[in-house]
């Protein structure tokens, strides 16, 4: 059985405890890396990210991509939505079709 | 373009010809496997947009609500309100087989059946503003989590009609013209080579006929 996390700042996540979640709070931008990495060698099947701590972290979490786990999803914090969790949907179509042709306006 | 050296032999041509055959197949093929990709992923996307706006949204109010609720509590009351979590969720994992790319399905369970189990603590000492944050929180797991399970089929189906499109690309514009010019190469020189054959024999056997019985033309 896979479980699910939450990392982000403490802030944002901590709410997810309530239901079930392991949360990870992170500060840092090495100890994110750190935490995804040992996550994604565990148990979970799912990480939702932070869009904030998510954008120190585009590199690590483009390996996992074509992983069938982890599924890692960018949640926005509590600092407000930055948009990337859109901008990645956006980015696989771009990727697929090979321009924006759905979400472009 | 026959960049490379190919031997004008008809070995060479029959390997060439079936390469040609297997090729077009091969494109055929692929190009019914992108558009079939594509069909499915245009769906899915969509779904995973509307999917993102509306947990997008119900995170944000959520998280307003539990900025509220901690306005209304010291930071001590709420972290040990919170800190032993009733709840637990597993996960359970499986694949599904979307055109050859294998997609997860997630299935989750929570340890107690009643979905309204969530409060992790007494009610005398936190303020309501919490009850109704937590509350906000738990409506929104569902559709995050198949918001995950969606999320991650876009992306490996994505990576995958990527890696088809090319596929077909490259057999399409590169290998079959190439194989077309090299089977046209061996034909003509095939034919060439039989036509200075002829020519030989004919003169050869005019050659003989001259020595043996003073043959001449004319």
């Amino acid at each position: 059985m896979y479980k699910i996390a939450v990392m982000g700042d403490y802030d944002s996540i901590y709410g997810f405890a309530t239901l079930g979640l392991s949360i990870v709070p992170v500060s840092t931008p090495e100890e994110a890396k750190e935490k995804l990495h040992q996550l994604a060698g565990g148990q979970y099947g799912i990480i939702y990210i932070t869009e904030a701590v998510a954008a120190e972290l585009t590199r690590e979490i483009e390996k996992y991509q074509e992983q069938i786990t982890p599924s890692i999803i960018l949640i926005p914090g509590v600092s407000g939505n930055t948009g990337a969790g859109v901008q990645g949907v956006k980015a696989t179509v771009e990727q697929a079709v090979g321009s924006d042709i759905l979400f472009s306006n | 373009m026959a960049s490379t050296q190919i031997n004008p032999t008809r070995m060479e041509l029959n390997r060439l010809k079936k390469k040609k055959v297997t090729a077009i197949k091969g494109h055929k093929l692929l190009k019914d496997k992108r558009d079939e990709l594509m069909r499915q992923y245009l769906d899915l996307v969509r779904e995973n947009m509307a999917l993102r706006e509306k947990v997008e949204a119900g995170i944000l109010s959520a998280n307003k609500n539990f900025v509220i609720a901690k306005a209304g509590m010291s930071g001590a009351a709420l972290n040990t309100a919170l800190m032993a979590p009733k709840q637990e969720v597993n996960l359970g994992v499986g694949e599904k087989n979307v055109m050859s790319v294998n997609v997860p399905t997630f299935e989750y369970q929570t340890r107690t059946a009643d979905t309204n189990d969530i409060y992790s603590y007494g009610f005398a000492f936190t303020s309501s503003d919490l009850d109704g944050a937590v509350k906000s929180l738990a409506d929104i797991l569902p559709d995050m989590l198949r918001l995950a399970e969606i999320e991650k089929g876009c992306q490996m189906m994505a990576a995958e009609i990527e890696k088809t499109r090319r596929r077909v690309n490259a057999l399409e514009h590169v290998i079959i013209p190439e194989t077309e010019t090299n089977i046209k190469f061996i034909t003509m020189k095939l034919d060439e080579n039989d036509r200075s054959t002829t020519v030989r024999l004919m003169k050869v056997k005019d050659m003989m006929l001259e020595e043996a019985h003073g043959y001449s033309k004319k």
